[in-house]
């Protein structure tokens, strides 16, 4: 064990783990970031999604070992640049308007893929957006919201 | 974490680890089969050495730390072998192409992979490397057993050399979605060299994956079309020795046969496509 040290929303954290401890049960069980939810466990459903350098990963499949000196964004941090004007991040608007948010549990990592794709400059085109997310499960809402919602703040129409 | 090749080896050379790279074989078998965590893991994803696509005196070289998603964005490998680009485009999803690697896929050696049959195809050679040196073998030589392969304990994948031959064309076809493997999974990789209408192809390769314990090469099939055209005749005749050739893997017949019919399917598309009709 030794400690790692990495970037999370911003905040600098250190935590004395070992190497192979999920950076998934990190966030959650370490530092109390309990919007990453864990779903499957293996990389197959997308909800731990978070941004590891800008890019999304499933946070159940990224060993802390992996995550010194790094830079995590997680849902907690999509709001936070927001918050400040007393807002939710566009997206988060967009999901609630659009009602692509239903059980929720597939919210969190839904919304880390999303902006993710818009961050790399993404546009309106709902096939590539489906593409996108597509490591991202919903029993819920059958995408069809989820798909329109990102769209529209893709195109600048979101709330 | 060492962050050079000289400092890998060194722990290597020193004590058994387990490398790691974009992890996503890995945490899941840690989670699943192997049980506890290994107790030294070599982080490999971090090393310069294994990075980086690039042409050299006729090779594509590509890094083992290369992800689907460097490979998606390479210039390089969309000039030279499209095929390749494809392939990583149908591997999981962005969240799997962002860290999982090629040096993964190989070493991982599942006969699933889906980039082993391009490598098989295009008689790739994969660049193996430990404290006493580097090491080439040629893909058709790696895959040594199920899941097994030619790497030693204390060696690294280090990288992959991928010849362009001069008008060669190589196709990439997958069926079956990963989660329906067991039942209907079947990747194809063909390529060979176009001499003009009035002279046959030659240096064909027929490879595929999940149809066997390792990734293979059809020989016969391969036979087939060596010297001749993707004429209908010709076509038929290679699907049905395709057919006949393969042995998958499953115990279950009719899955055995599903995959056989199915393999045999996607070469006679291949070809028709390549025979222009
Ligand atoms: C949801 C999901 C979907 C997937 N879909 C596909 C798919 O469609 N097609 C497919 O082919 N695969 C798929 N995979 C499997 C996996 O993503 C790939 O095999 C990937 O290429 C593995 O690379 P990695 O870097 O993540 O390997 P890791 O998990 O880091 O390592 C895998 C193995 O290789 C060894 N290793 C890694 N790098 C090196 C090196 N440089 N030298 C020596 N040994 C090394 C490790 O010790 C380990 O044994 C999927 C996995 C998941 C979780
Ligand atoms: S919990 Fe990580 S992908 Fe399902
Ligand atoms: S809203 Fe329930 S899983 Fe997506």
């Amino acid at each position: 064990m030794s400690a790692i040290r990495f970037l999370v929303n911003g905040a600098p954290a250190e935590v004395d783990v070992p190497g192979m401890r999920r950076l998934l049960d990190v966030l959650r069980e370490e530092l109390g970031l309990t919007g990453t939810k864990e779903g499957c466990g293996e990389g197959e459903c997308g909800a731990c999604s978070v941004l590891l350098d800008g890019q999304v990963v499933d946070s159940c499949l990224v060993p802390m070992a992996q995550v010194d000196g790094r830079i995590v964004r997680t849902v907690e941090g999509l709001a936070l640049a927001a918050r400040e004007r007393g807002a939710l991040d566009t997206l988060q608007e967009a999901f609630l308007t659009y009602g692509a948010a239903q059980c929720g549990i597939c919210t969190p990592g839904m919304l880390m893929a999303a902006r993710a794709y818009l961050d790399g400059g993404g546009g309106p085109d709902h096939d590539t957006i489906r593409e996108a997310i597509a490591g991202n499960l919903c029993r819920c809402t059958g995408y069809q919201k989820i798909v329109g919602a990102i769209a529209a703040v893709a195109i600048g129409a979101a709330p | 974490m060492p962050s050079r090749l000289a400092e890998a080896y060194a722990l290597l050379a020193a004590a058994p680890h387990v490398p790691i790279a974009g992890g996503t074989d890995l945490m899941v078998r840690i989670t699943g089969e192997i049980g506890d965590p290994p107790e030294r893991l070599l982080d490999v994803s971090r090393l310069p050495e294994l990075e980086g696509i690039s042409l050299e005196t006729g090779e594509l070289v590509i890094g083992a730390a290369v992800t689907y998603t460097d490979l998606r964005r390479s210039a390089l490998c969309r000039e030279h072998l499209p095929a390749l680009v494809e392939a990583a485009a149908t591997i999981g999803a962005v969240q799997i192409q962002n860290r999982g690697t090629i040096g993964g896929n190989i070493a991982n050696a599942s006969p699933a992979g889906d980039i082993l049959p391009i490598l098989l195809a295009t008689d790739a050679r994969i660049i193996t490397g430990s404290a006493a040196g580097e090491r080439v073998t040629p893909a058709a030589a790696f895959f040594t057993a199920y899941r097994r392969t030619a790497l030693a304990s204390d060696e690294l994948i280090l990288r992959v050399r991928i010849p362009l031959t001069p008008g060669r064309e190589t196709r990439f076809r997958k069926v079956g979605t990963r989660r329906a493997q067991a039942i209907s999974k079947v990747v194809m990789a063909v390529s060979w060299r176009d001499h003009g209408p009035s002279a046959g192809w030659s240096d064909v390769r027929v490879a595929l994956g999940s149809v066997a314990p390792t990734p293979i090469r059809a020989a016969a099939t391969e036979a087939v079309l060596e010297g001749a055209r993707p004429s209908p005749e010709v076509v038929d005749r290679a699907a049905e020795t395709l057919a006949a050739e393969l042995r998958p893997i499953d115990d279950v017949r009719s899955t055995a046969t599903y995959r056989r019919t199915v393999a045999a399917r996607i070469l006679h598309r291949i070809l028709r496509d390549a025979g222009g009709w």
